[in-house]
């Protein structure tokens, strides 16, 4: 139990390791590795998850038993346990997923793609369980190294926009970078919880205020808010979409996560609304990005693409709830990182099964899918749903938390930018949905959208496929249970300060 | 007082100098390779960041010896070096990575000017 | 003060009519009759679950559960008042009539994906029932949405490009209505709490009758409420100018039009009015600030308007549509008066409009699946043809125009007092202008019908029995409203009960029955 917050990342770069070395000897083996080392890792999270929800105290470990401020220390609390299981439970079942869509999307490539997808995860999870600033920002690089290997799988295209992806996400981890250096500096120390007792002395401090922005503008620009969101929408188009399907629910959200962890647990509370008012920059730039987003993904042809923005605008709703600075935003944030992966994960998977099964990729074309795969669109359907907030779908609530916190913050233009954004989603997923659920227009197209024995699509894709779907409704329904026992102790910091 | 100020810092304006100098080539040169000397440029400034932080005056290197013996005052704060080396790795693959990324760009277009690039890009379509 | 009692009755009557659905898709097309043996259960089972109620809630004993926490300190909580059960009897009854009709209607016109068809309908029921026992205003919104997302699917079912333009629209405003709904109610979670430290109390968002929403609140604050809610709300009871959505929907089947657009769908808009004013605001709040002065505007408004445009409608469902808004706006103006005797009118009108209303529709549907005439304009000597659907139309006609002797007059003469009562004599003039219009533009149909001769409808040619007689019950059902108001499921004094928990003044207008 002890060894739970280095076991997680370390078990994932060992199979990373071996996956790759096997998958020299055979194909086969390369994945079974990984899958193992994946599954493996997914337990370990759900028992630490366990542990923390029955009310348990933080798991902390002190790597090579170096104590801090010398050794680097690793930390499974409330919020790297709600993290890290996101992670690994969508990242599994992407794993589950992938092998068919690979070898449809990017075939004779899989070998490579096993390690770099568990290096992925390697990466996320460690940045979630390290509590030392400069080790995040190693296992940032290590998620991203391995994330642009796996997006320019597809080739050409691909890797064009992987490329910008790339220099964008240098920039982003390099102003990071000069963040914790001016941090360092002032405080002489890398580990969190110690930094968080020196800072409330040190808050006037030029560099340290200096260190919070260069930090939070980092990692804004790697969580791709808007206005350095321009990558995005190429690198998810061109991309396998079970290498979407794991890129776009989590990667993104562990930067934002990597935010709130400084606010709420390394800066000391009311440093990023009283001393710089960098909260609010956050909330403003989030608010255009959640509209900006929406609007974009209407006017798009391709289903990919029209996710990508979507993508766009709800990273918005999670720095919108970040900036609220209060608890009932900060709540909602972190439950739209849940809900957002559970239902972006959810769409994109969708997205590839109907690739494998129709070769469609553009909305026009997806006229009558749900005569010929009416589960796999009744799944569709759930996940458009909650992206609208239609209750009781996890997007509901989410929305709702946020509404509930821009009151309470009486931010009243951001409360009006979330209604708004949801008419808008609302425009684009129920043309959506109009275009599946309705008749073929020609009868060639009827008879290609013929239906078929739903078997034909493989349990691998159609499973994780159904269990996000009802995943999603789950932690709708489930919401308060989350909250009660894990996000209240999150947020705790906040509403004590 | 101004001069001072500069004077004092003088390595602090170099570097933030040479971090405008890379996110300028990251950002404004339209040739791929140019933008990865851009970034390449960037990293190392930042690298710097840390070296000059870490300076002491007449302090030498983290390694015991027996003349100085323990006293910290006469060794520099090892940390940050270790901080550099990791960083330097971690940048080296990115470079790799972005050098890599631009090969497959080129063997399927046959440029790295993003202009004609993009406009390939759109044709092949 | 009334009592709680522990009771699964409320979750079960939501949920069987969901089991229905289930039971419907899973059945599918190829064994129809199966299939509509499940609609049949469902819907009698429903019904029969809302009536074992009743004798409790008269009792002043609500049945009560909660499930669990939807948000903190805000559970999903059902509960059973006077004003729940009043509209959930109503639409779980018209359900079994509408189920029956339906058969005849889907086959006459042999549409397709009847199976969608009947299980949205039976999920829309779930929905409704929902509407009506929330206990509070997040579970109500729940349901609410529900209600409007599982619409859709009816209003597009002829999936013509028509079909689909109205559809759209129909989201449109379905979902603005909706986020607005959320955001009112968000708004008013804060107001009670939900941003302090010690979070929301237990119970803070619970309807009561009278209101609970604190009279301290800034007037910018509460006006932006009230205007959420009456965004939210006013949608789905066709205030103008909000109305626009509904007359369109009409292209779904008649038994859509029938049972959503004139009863479920539509009175849950105008039931959450009697939740938002009565429950929420109370009677107190929203006059002294200003807000039930504008509601009546705009539903006096709506009234002579809706009656205006639908003189001027040839196509037969058009005209009831705007008829529909108009009666709506009835039962709207009523609860804006505050006065007792306005809400009591207003409660009954939910009953009565219903039961005339739905008459109406069958009795289109009817015409339309047998000589597939639509409009006003053709129907000259169908009364040979058709005597008892057409009979039955005068009857609904009658009632709405406020006759005496159909339900109709009940409810209005009640409405006319409440007007008089709260001195407002413009209302009053309102309401009797409206009777006249309302014969003005229903009356000639019955007319014509009977009194002019067309060589097309000689001979005595009844549509199926499956349509004939749900028409007949709801007419005798419109007529028993009207002679002895409180005979069937103790409607009228439900509506006291209702007046009595929102504004705490009894009265007892049948002379204590």
């Amino acid at each position: 139990m002890s060894q739970i917050p280095v076991l997680i990342p370390t078990v994932l770069l060992l199979a990373a390791l071996i996956s790759l070395l096997a998958g020299l000897v055979n194909r086969r083996a390369g994945y079974a590795t990984a899958l193992i080392g994946v599954v493996l890792t997914l337990g370990l999270s759900l028992t630490g998850l366990v542990h923390i929800w029955m009310g348990g105290e933080p798991i902390r470990y002190a790597l090579g038993n170096w104590l801090p401020p010398i050794g680097i220390e690793f930390v499974f609390d409330a919020l790297a346990a709600y993290m890290v299981a996101i992670i690994m439970f969508v990242g599994t079942l992407v794993f589950i997923y992938a092998p068919r869509s690979l070898a449809l999307e990017a075939p004779g490539k899989e070998g490579l793609a096993w390690p770099a997808m568990v290096l992925v995860l390697a990466g996320l999870t460690g940045m979630c369980l390290t509590g030392d600033l400069f080790n995040l920002y190693v296992f940032l690089e290590i998620a991203a190294l391995a994330a642009y290997a796996l997006l320019a799988i597809g080739g050409g295209a691909g890797a064009v926009a992987t490329f910008r992806y790339l220099l964008i996400g240098a920039v982003g981890g390099g102003f990071y970078l000069i963040g914790v250096a001016f941090l360092y500096f002032s405080a002489g120390t890398l580990n969190m919880a110690e930094m968080a007792m020196l800072l409330p002395e040190l808050s006037q401090s030029r560099a340290v205020q200096a260190a919070g922005v260069f930090m939070v503008a980092g990692l804004a620009i790697k969580m791709a808010l808007f206005p350095f969101h321009f990558w995005l929408p190429d690198v998810y188009t061109h991309a396998p979409s079970a290498v979407a399907g794991l890129i776009a629910p989590v990667m993104t959200k562990v930067s934002a996560y990597a935010i709130i962890r400084l606010f709420l647990d390394v800066f000391p509370p009311g440093f990023f609304t009283e001393g710089i008012p960098l909260l609010a920059a956050l909330g403003w730039v989030s608010a255009v990005g959640i509209l900006y987003g929406s609007i974009l993904a209407i006017g798009q042809q391709d289903y990919r693409r029209m996710l990508a923005y979507s993508s766009v605008g709800q990273l918005g709703y999670i720095g919108l709830g970040v900036a609220m600075a209060n608890p009932l935003g900060m709540i909602g944030a972190l439950l739209h990182v849940l809900n957002h992966a559970f239902m972006k994960g959810l769409l994109f998977l969708v997205g590839g099964v109907v690739r494998l099964r129709t070769g469609r990729t553009r909305i026009p074309d997806f006229q009558g899918v749900g005569r010929k795969m009416p589960w796999t669109m009744g799944a569709f359907t759930i996940g458009a749903l909650a992206m609208v907030g239609i209750p009781p779908t996890a997007g509901f609530f989410s929305k709702w938390y946020l509404l509930l916190g821009a009151a309470d913050a009486q931010a009243w233009t951001w409360f009006a930018v979330i209604i708004a954004s949801s008419l808008l989603s609302a425009i684009y997923f129920f043309r959506m949905l109009e275009m599946v659920w309705r008749n073929p227009e020609t009868d060639a197209a009827a008879q290609e959208m013929a239906p078929v024995p739903e078997g034909q699509t493989p349990v691998s894709m159609i499973g994780p496929v159904a269990i996000l779907a009802v995943a999603v409704m789950v932690a709708g329904i489930m919401n308060v249970a989350i909250v009660s026992a894990l996000l209240d102790r999150v947020v705790a910091p906040m509403a004590g300060g | 007082m101004t001069v001072d100020f500069v004077l004092g810092r003088y390595p602090y304006f170099l570097i933030a100098i040479l971090i405008g100098i890379g996110l300028y080539g990251m950002t404004i040169k339209r040739n791929l390779l140019k933008k990865v000397i851009g970034m390449t440029i960037f990293q190392t400034a930042i690298y710097l960041l840390y070296i000059q932080g870490a300076t002491k005056a007449g302090a030498t290197i983290p390694v015991r010896s027996a003349e100085l013996g323990t006293d910290a005052a006469f060794y520099i704060n090892p940390l940050p070096q270790v901080i550099v080396l990791t960083a330097i790795v971690v940048g080296v693959a990115i470079t790799g990575v972005a050098l890599s990324l631009l090969l497959v760009a080129y063997r399927r277009y046959g440029t790295l000017d993003e202009d004609l690039l993009l406009e390939r890009m759109k044709e092949s379509v | 003060m009334p009592d709680f009692i522990q009771s699964w009755a409320p979750l079960l009557a939501i949920l069987v009519s969901a089991l229905g659905a289930v039971a419907i898709v899973a059945t599918g097309e190829k064994r129809r009759n199966l299939r509509e043996t499940w609609t049949i259960i469902a819907a009698v089972a429903k019904f029969g679950l809302v009536l074992s109620m009743l004798p409790s809630v008269l009792a002043g004993n609500y049945p009560e559960v909660k499930l669990m926490q939807l948000s903190p300190g805000i559970e999903l909580a059902l509960r059973v008042d006077p004003a729940g059960i009043l509209f959930a009897l109503s639409a779980s009854f018209l359900w079994i009539l509408t189920s029956f009709y339906a058969f005849g209607y889907m086959r006459g016109t042999n549409e397709k994906k009847q199976t969608r068809f009947f299980a949205m309908l039976a999920v829309c029921l779930s929905a409704t029932i929902g509407i009506c026992f929330s206990a509070n205003l997040l579970t109500f919104v729940l349901f609410y949405e529900i209600l409007s997302v599982a619409t859709y699917p009816l209003v597009i079912h002829a999936g013509s490009e028509k079909a689909y333009r109205i559809g759209r629209q129909y989201l449109v405003y379905a979902i603005t209505a909706g986020i607005a709904l959320v955001a009112g109610i968000a708004l008013v979670a804060v107001a009670q709490g939900a941003g302090s430290a010690e979070g929301l109390a237990a119970g803070a968002l619970d309807f009561t009758g009278g209101g609970f929403l604190s009279p301290d609140l800034s007037m910018g604050m509460l006006w932006t409420i009230f205007i959420c809610f009456f965004i939210g709300f006013g949608v789905k009871a066709g205030v103008m100018p909000l109305h626009s959505w509904l007359p369109n929907a009409m292209i779904a089947p008649t038994p859509v039009s029938a049972l959503l657009h004139a009863v479920a769908v539509v009175k849950a808009g105008v039931f959450g009015f009697v939740r938002l004013v009565g429950y929420t605001f109370g009677p107190d709040l929203t006059g002294a600030m200003g807000a039930a002065a504008m509601l009546a505007a705009f539903a006096g408004v709506t009234i002579l308007l809706a009656s205006a445009i639908a003189m001027t409608k040839d196509d037969l469902k058009a005209r009831l549509a705007y008829s529909t808004v108009g009666h709506l706006s009835y039962i709207v103006l009523g609860v804006a008066l505050l006065a007792p005797h306005a809400i009591l009118g207003a409660a009954f009108h939910m009953v009565t409009h219903a039961a005339m209303k739905i008459t109406l529709f069958f009795c289109a549907g009817a015409i339309y699946v047998h000589t597939h005439k639509k409009k006003v304009s053709q129907l000259d000597g169908i009364g040979r043809q058709m005597p008892l659907t057409l009979f039955a139309f005068g009857v609904g006609a009658v009632g709405l125009a406020g006759v005496p002797l159909v339900g109709g007059f009940v409810s209005k003469w009640y409405l006319a007092q409440g007007a008089i009562d709260a001195g407002s004599v413009v209302f009053l003039v309102f309401l009797l202008l409206s009777g006249l219009l309302n014969a003005a533009y229903l009356l000639p149909i019955v007319v014509r019908a009977f009194f002019r001769s067309s060589p097309e409808h000689t001979r005595f040619d009844e549509a199926s029995p499956l349509m004939v007689v749900p028409i007949v019950v709801t007419m005798l059902l419109a007529i028993l409203l009207g002679v002895w108001p409180d005979g069937i499921f103790r409607f009228f004094t439900l509506s006291e009960m209702i007046v009595e928990s929102v504004t705490g003044t009894a009265i007892t207008a049948l002379g204590g029955s």
